[in-house]
């Protein structure tokens, strides 16, 4: 009895899916054809959409972070974490309609409209969530909470926020109290672009005890020379490494630096440009990076 | 040429007098705090047997002759060099709308900038001087091989025309390369956008002996300039090559400015504003012309960096926005006082 029952189980549920299929293919074939400008987006239905397209590094990394990444089908070009996402040459920037309808998406996430991507997708009968670029930690949470919300994976996504929330706690207490912050001199790319504690990055470092040299209207202003001189910031933070091939060092040589006090005493440090511009799960690692460079300053420190 | 002497000495004191005037606004202006007194202590400390004690601090001097002090000397002769291209080209061309940007002399050099970041890897940055140079050679050659052999004898026309297609074509495979490579898309932005931020003595002796040959050599034409200003015919009964002279010329002031647009950025308006507005006092003679647009040109970007630095500040404006807000508007009156040249 229960060995017949358990064989017919599946058969009839495989007949079940198929007639579901059929429906839901009639259904969608139907939508498209009488398309009027009034279809709702795609049902996700009971397990979300079957093939996903993400149009940007930091909308990949939240889909595989809570747990969609088995079916996303393509991402842009880069997309390159986690290591086996299927990079396309599908472009965030320069967004091909039919390139991206070629992948047959029944979702695509992506985090600004380029090109007027999002009417055409639309129309094609193709979700989509559009995630701009976080402002506040608090943001990112959302969107994750967003994505879970659009990929039937509300429950993994309520728990990755949670799991972020209680290591951001842990990673914050962890560094030392001080009397007054120090001060930081993020390094965009070599022209002195810079970040203001009024941004995503600044958020970050004021959380963990620091604050900007830059200051002002402009949350992301081009720094003088001078000024930077000036200030002497007691942390000096590469995040033009990979793209313009900074380093210590090359700090170190540039004219009248070598009188900083974070050169002297060597509190110039490379960190890892991607972490700290994907605004998405893994920037608790760009945290913790952070906090382990906080925690090699002195206590006592600074002086002043 | 001669008459007007006294007055050629006047009119260049004075131009000499506001470079001064201008290098003396920018050494003491700045972002940093340093008290204009402090700055003009250290200044007039630099006299031999003079011993003063500026009140600076050690950081406050490295401040003044490590970043201000040579970014204002870079930003004198790049508007100095920028400057009198611009007067060199119209003369050559014998059109007052020439200037580096019109040739196609920029863009060629953007293009090759570009180039050298994206496929330089690592290097890059270090080749984009030379690479540069040698776009901005490739599209005034290019410009000038297309102007002569579409335009026959109407050469002068033609050839802005042809700079037109030239830069227009070297601005798109820069985009193209900017598009196909969006992690270096903001280097080659902040670049193009024109910027002296990062500069310091080591910019300064790049530059020096490019612009320093490429003056030279454009000074000693001054009086072919002014015969070939008349007519290529009356040129050759003079004994002139116009054609010879014309690519002498236009090799030093493409050297000279492909060598300051790399370490500067692209910087707008400088070569066609100010040879306009020198010429309005002083007329199209290029004995005078030459100097007082080297003068003026310098002068005014100096002043035009001291205000990148210090309307934002604690940030900076790129220099080549302000060049551009402030001739762009001036090139418009000139037009319309300039209408009968041109």
């Amino acid at each position: 009895m229960t060995e017949s029952r358990a064989r017919a189980l599946p058969g009839s549920r495989s007949l079940f899916a198929a007639v579901l299929t059929v429906v839901a293919l009639v259904a969608s074939a139907c939508s498209g054809a009488d398309d009027d400008g009034t279809t709702a987006a795609t049902d996700p239905g009971d397990g979300g959409p079957g093939a996903i397209v993400s149009l940007s590094p930091t909308t990949t990394e939240m889909l595989y972070a809570v747990g969609a990444g088995d079916r996303v089908v393509a991402v842009d070009e880069r997309s390159d974490f986690p290591p086996d996402a299927p990079v396309t040459d599908l472009s965030g920037y320069t967004p091909n309609l039919e390139a991206i309808l070629g992948y047959q998406p029944d979702l695509v996430v992506a985090t600004d409209d380029t090109g007027d991507i999002v009417s055409g997708l639309e129309r094609s009968g193709v979700e989509v969530l559009l995630l701009p670029a976080a402002r506040t930690l608090d943001d990112t949470f959302s969107q994750i909470e967003q994505v879970g919300a659009a990929t039937g994976t509300v429950g993994e996504a309520a728990e990755l926020v949670s799991r972020m929330r209680g290591e951001i706690d842990e990673i914050v207490a962890s560094v030392p109290e001080r009397e007054t912050p120090l001060t930081y001199f993020h390094e965009l790319d070599d022209t002195y672009y810079t970040v203001t504690d009024d941004t995503y990055i600044g958020e970050v470092y004021s959380l963990l005890g620091l604050t900007s040299i830059a200051t002002g209207d402009d949350a992301y202003p081009q720094l003088s020379e001078e000024l930077i001189l000036e200030s002497d910031p007691d942390l000096v933070m590469l995040a033009d490494g990979q793209c313009c091939g900074i380093t210590p060092e090359v700090v170190a040589g540039r004219p009248g630096w070598s009188e900083l006090g974070a050169v002297r005493q060597g509190r110039v440090f490379v960190v890892d440009e991607d972490l700290a511009s994907r605004w998405g799960p893994r920037v608790v690692d760009f945290m913790r990076e952070v906090a382990g460079i906080v925690a090699t300053v002195p206590e006592r420190e600074p002086a002043s | 040429m001669t008459r007007g002497s006294p007055r050629h000495a006047l009119v260049l004191g004075g131009a000499t007098l506001v470079l001064l005037l201008a290098l003396l606004a920018g050494t003491l202006v700045g972002p940093a705090g340093l008290t204009p007194r402090g700055v003009l202590l250290e200044l007039v400390g630099q006299l031999p047997f003079v011993h003063v004690d500026s009140g600076l601090t050690p950081r406050q001097q490295v401040i003044l002759w490590e970043i201000r002090i040579p970014r204002v000397a870079l930003g004198g002769i790049v508007g100095a060099m920028l400057a009198i291209a611009g007067a060199t080209y119209q003369g050559v061309f014998r059109n007052p709308l020439a200037d580096p940007y019109l040739l196609g002399v920029s863009s060629g050099a953007g293009l090759g900038a570009t180039l050298a970041i994206v496929l330089g890897g690592a290097a890059g940055s270090a080749m984009v001087p030379p690479a540069a140079f040698v776009g901005g050679m490739i599209a005034v050659m290019a410009t000038y091989a297309l102007g002569r052999g579409v335009g026959g004898g109407r050469t002068e026309v033609v050839i802005i025309l042809a700079g037109v297609a030239v830069a227009a074509f070297a601005s798109a495979v820069q985009t193209f390369f900017m598009q196909r490579n969006d992690e270096t898309l903001r280097q080659v932005y902040s670049w193009m956008l024109g910027r002296l931020t990062t500069s310091g003595w080591a910019e300064v002796r790049t530059v020096l002996p490019y612009v320093v040959v490429s003056v030279v050599v454009i000074a000693l034409h001054r009086r072919t300039l002014d015969v070939m200003s008349v007519g290529d015919v009356e040129a050759s009964t003079l004994g002139i090559a116009p054609a010879r002279v014309r690519l002498v010329l236009i090799s030093v002031a493409t050297l000279g400015t492909a060598a300051v647009v790399s370490v500067s950025g692209l910087i707008g308006f400088v070569g066609i504003v100010i040879p306009h507005a020198v010429r309005m006092v002083i007329g199209p003679g290029h004995r005078l012309l030459l100097p007082l647009s080297l003068l003026v040109g310098a002068a005014f970007l100096v002043l035009a960096d001291l205000v990148a630095r210090t309307a934002m500040s604690p940030g900076e404006l790129p220099i080549g926005v302000v060049t551009a807000a402030i001739g762009a508007p001036f090139f418009l009156f000139v037009l319309r006082r300039s209408r009968g040249i041109i």
